[in-house]
């Protein structure tokens, strides 16, 4: 790109958004995830005041079992990284490198979406009952399946989307902009992950 | 633009922390530590961890401060969610 192109770049783009530097879709992206936030807050919150009034609530790690979604929070972490990767293989337009890392973001999603479709089945039909926690009755298993599930939901999405980019940039529509983007909301259902894990399952 | 600050092996070193605060979450909760200590301790690493990944992996670190402004607005609303629900916590 020529030296008058990269100044009329940033004119146009200075007029386009005042506020973030590349685009208004990373501002828009940005602005809902604000809300999105508010959304896990609030549930985050309701499920802190409901454990406080509660008497007898159970200790989550005995019931629960952390090991699993240990492996989970890993899992998420990783395909964080790998997100990160494939968007610096696109700004050096690498798209075998690309391709390799966003499908490994997009196969990271799946075995955690599996992981948590086996863990609640193994919750709902051996650990719940066992504890003497019905899904119905119990505040616990309420705040814990709304929580968690809202964040699966999350990363189904996220799949979906991810799973568009790639098939976007690979018909030359989508550029390292859009998945910039992208990874903005994978990172965020990342970031969700680790607070869920600590107060869902540690604390 | 700013691919300097954005070079993979930073990312592999941030990712090295998140692994190792993790292990630590981990290692506090299998210690049971007492109920006050444990509690603060897993705060800390959890809003460590997100903050990590918010300013790295989300570039927040690197955008202008009106990104991280919108980013802030959520959080000082559920300070004041929980502000308005003290009364319920902790009803006299």
């Amino acid at each position: 790109m020529s030296e008058a192109a990269v100044m009329d770049h940033a004119v146009v783009e200075l007029q386009e958004s005042p506020l973030t530097p590349e685009s208004w879709g990373k501002l828009g992206m940005w602005l809902f995830l604000a809300g999105d936030a508010m959304s896990f807050g609030c549930l985050i919150v309701g499920y802190g005041i409901l454990r406080h009034a509660s008497s007898n609530w159970p200790v989550p790690k005995e019931v629960l079992g952390i090991n699993l979604t240990a492996f989970m929070t890993f899992l998420l972490i990783v395909s964080s990284v790998w997100m990160v990767l494939a968007l610096a293989a696109i700004q050096e337009n690498n798209k075998p490198k690309f391709n390799k890392f966003l499908g490994l973001v997009i196969l990271g999603g799946l075995m955690f979406l599996g992981c948590q479709a086996y863990e609640w089945t193994h919750l709902l039909t051996h650990r719940l009952p066992e504890a003497g926690i019905s899904f119905t009755t119990s505040l616990f298993a309420t705040t814990f399946f709304i929580l968690t599930g809202f964040h699966g939901m999350h990363v189904t999405g996220g799949v979906i989307y991810n799973t568009c980019v790639l098939a976007a940039v690979n018909r030359g529509r989508y550029g390292a902009k859009h998945v910039e983007i992208a990874g903005l909301y994978w990172h965020f259902v990342d970031l969700v992950w680790i607070l869920i894990f600590t107060f869902v399952y540690l604390l | 633009m700013t691919s300097a600050a954005h070079s993979s092996s930073a990312y592999i070193k941030i990712f090295y922390v998140l692994l190792v605060l993790t292990v630590a979450e981990l290692a506090v909760v299998y210690m049971g530590l007492p109920k006050l200590f444990l509690a603060g301790a897993l705060v800390v690493f959890a809003v460590w961890k997100a903050v990590l990944v918010a300013m790295h992996f989300m570039h927040l670190k690197f955008e202008k401060r009106t990104l991280a402004v919108v980013a802030l607005v959520p959080f000082v609303l559920c300070v004041f969610l929980i502000l308005m629900l003290m009364p319920d916590i902790f009803p006299h």
